[in-house]
């Protein structure tokens, strides 16, 4: 069996003529921490989704543990989605759905668990989590950083291959951040599992992850680990490191 | 040039609807259901809409009454009254309101429901752990307003007679037992199969309009426009439906 869990050859995409992904080739390997970075608008959730089928790709493959999954039927689709566990960008949590109900969702769903069961397996999932004394509140009633906290909870509970987070220290203030940094970390550790990490904050992604890729333009310009992108003469990864206005990445350039 | 455009978009739209209907009915076939989440579904869809109906319904009774009445005064038969009113509450004005009624309530809630878990990302993230979007949203949906909309055409048609009979009673002082009796023997079964056969297309019609465009949205301004889009096309489909179904309904 292939090291690969993931694997992107050639990935196109674009919407309404407008070219998002132009040829993406990336590999992440098995108990890897991966870090894919970009700016904003840069296609970073697109990529996610089309590594989920969620969106398919108009050309190109991307394999999962060597399977191919570009073509493959919804059903099949399905069950290979198991493997993952997505943490979005903006949580989406059920708003109907109470914090216990939200994180034992996929038990509900999938496994013949009692209720009872369910609801003491969303427990120490959320105590993994760091959250106690919630499992009745409705999402609404979260702050931000624990609504990331609940959606992690939500995504590792069936204890998935790999885990997907998307922007998990966006819009939420510094301490939050640095909870949830170490939250991913722990996590990544004690389970054993691949992670990729998606953000456009460099710092808080260097701290996590043992590689990185570079999305910019549609294509990884660079991919690599935290020694190499230190020592990358490329102009445009400086320049993004170092948060400047001024140098060969554009305003507008995504 | 123009008129191109708009045959072809009309058909790649009709093309999407007919797939998603398709896609409704496979998953209605395929999976279990979670009778709770129907429960709500018909809670919101049905139960809620009761009063809404009631007030709507019996002022349209009473003005078809006076309408009728009218019109009856100048050939001196007053006494059609209550079978008049009966037909056209029945056979016409009780599905059709109902519909329009359900449309603009549940119908509107229910695209800006699915509409805002869709920029959100509820809906992806519902794809994300296994769960197909048509089969957790669309089919609960859709069968509480099948089920629903005949039985609120019901009871929209009884508040309707019931109205007619006030006008009947407060003007011409006919009895409740004479003005049931005339209702009842005015109406045949092929005017309750119509009104149900129409009630019936009338709500599965509008659930499907209603999510289908409930899912289109990818910004918040876009979630407004698509309740617009959904409550005028569900409108406009239950007035042409209707229609159709009248003509067929005369003449067999
Ligand atoms: N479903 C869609 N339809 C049309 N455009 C989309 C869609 N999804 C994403 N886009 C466009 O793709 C670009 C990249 O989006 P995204 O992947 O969300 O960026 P980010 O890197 O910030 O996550 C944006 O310009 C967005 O407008
Ligand atoms: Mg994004």
């Amino acid at each position: 069996m292939s090291q690969e869990m993931i694997k992107l050859v050639n990935v196109k995409r674009s919407f309404k003529d407008k070219g998002i992904l132009k040829g993406v080739n990336l590999s992440v390997g098995k108990g890897e921490s991966f870090l894919l970075i970009g700016r904003s608008g840069a296609g970073k959730t697109v990529l996610l989704k089309t590594i989920l089928g969620l969106l398919r790709p108009d050309s190109g493959t991307v394999h999962i543990e060597g399977q191919e999954i570009t073509q493959l039927t919804k059903s099949k689709l399905e069950k290979v989605r198991l493997n993952f566990g997505l943490v979005f960008q903006n949580s989406a949590l059920f708003d109907f759905l109470t914090v216990w109900e939200n994180v034992s969702f996929f038990l509900k769903q999938h496994t013949a668990l009692t209720k009872g069961q369910m609801r003491r397996k969303a427990s120490e999932t959320l105590a993994l989590v760091g959250l106690k004394g919630i499992e009745d509140m409705y999402p609404y009633e979260l702050s931000g950083g624990m609504r990331k906290r609940v959606a992690i909870a939500r995504a590792i509970v069936y204890n998935p291959k790999i885990v997907i987070y998307d922007e998990p220290t966006t819009g939420i203030d510094p301490i939050a951040v640095d909870k949830i940094v170490s939250l991913i970390k722990d996590l990544h550790s004690r389970l054993f599992i691949t992670s990729m990490i998606v953000t456009h904050d460099l710092d808080t992604g260097l701290e996590i992850a043992d590689r990185i890729a570079f999305l910019l333009g549609g294509r990884i310009i660079f991919e690599g680990n935290r020694e190499q992108i230190k020592e990358s003469k490329d102009k445009r990864l400086i320049q993004f490191m170092s948060g400047a206005s001024g140098g060969p990445i554009k305003e507008m350039e995504v | 040039m123009f008129f191109l455009e708009t045959t072809e978009k009309f058909f790649s739209y009709l093309g999407s609807i007919l797939c998603f209907i398709k896609d409704t009915f496979y998953w209605l076939f395929t999976k279990k259901r979670d009778f709770r989440i129907l429960g709500r579904e018909i809670i919101s869809v049905g139960i809620n809409s009761f009063p809404l109906v009631f007030l709507v319904s019996l002022f349209i009774g009473i003005i078809i009454a006076f309408q009728t009445a009218y019109q009856l005064q100048q050939f001196q038969s007053e006494i059609h009254l209550a079978s008049l009113v009966a037909l056209s509450m029945v056979r016409e004005l009780g599905p059709v309101i109902t519909a329009l009624i359900v449309a603009a309530r549940s119908g509107a809630s229910i695209t800006a429901g699915i509409g805002s878990m869709k920029i959100n990302e509820q809906v992806d993230a519902l794809e994300a752990f296994g769960v197909e979007p048509i089969d957790y949203l669309v089919v609960p949906k859709f069968l509480a307003m099948t089920l629903c909309l005949p039985i609120l055409v019901i009871y929209a048609d009884l508040l309707g007679i019931l109205g007619g009979y006030l006008v009947g009673m407060s003007k011409f002082s006919m009895s409740f037992g004479l003005y049931m009796r005339m209702t009842i023997d005015a109406l045949g079964p092929i005017d309750l199969v119509s009104g149900m056969v129409k009630s019936l297309f009338f709500g599965s019609v509008i659930a499907f309009i209603c999510c289908f465009e409930g899912f289109k949205p990818f910004s918040s301004i876009e979630v407004s426009s698509s309740v617009t889009k959904a409550i005028v096309r569900s409108f406009v489909m239950v007035i042409v439906i209707d229609c159709i179904l009248t003509a067929f309904f005369y003449f067999i």
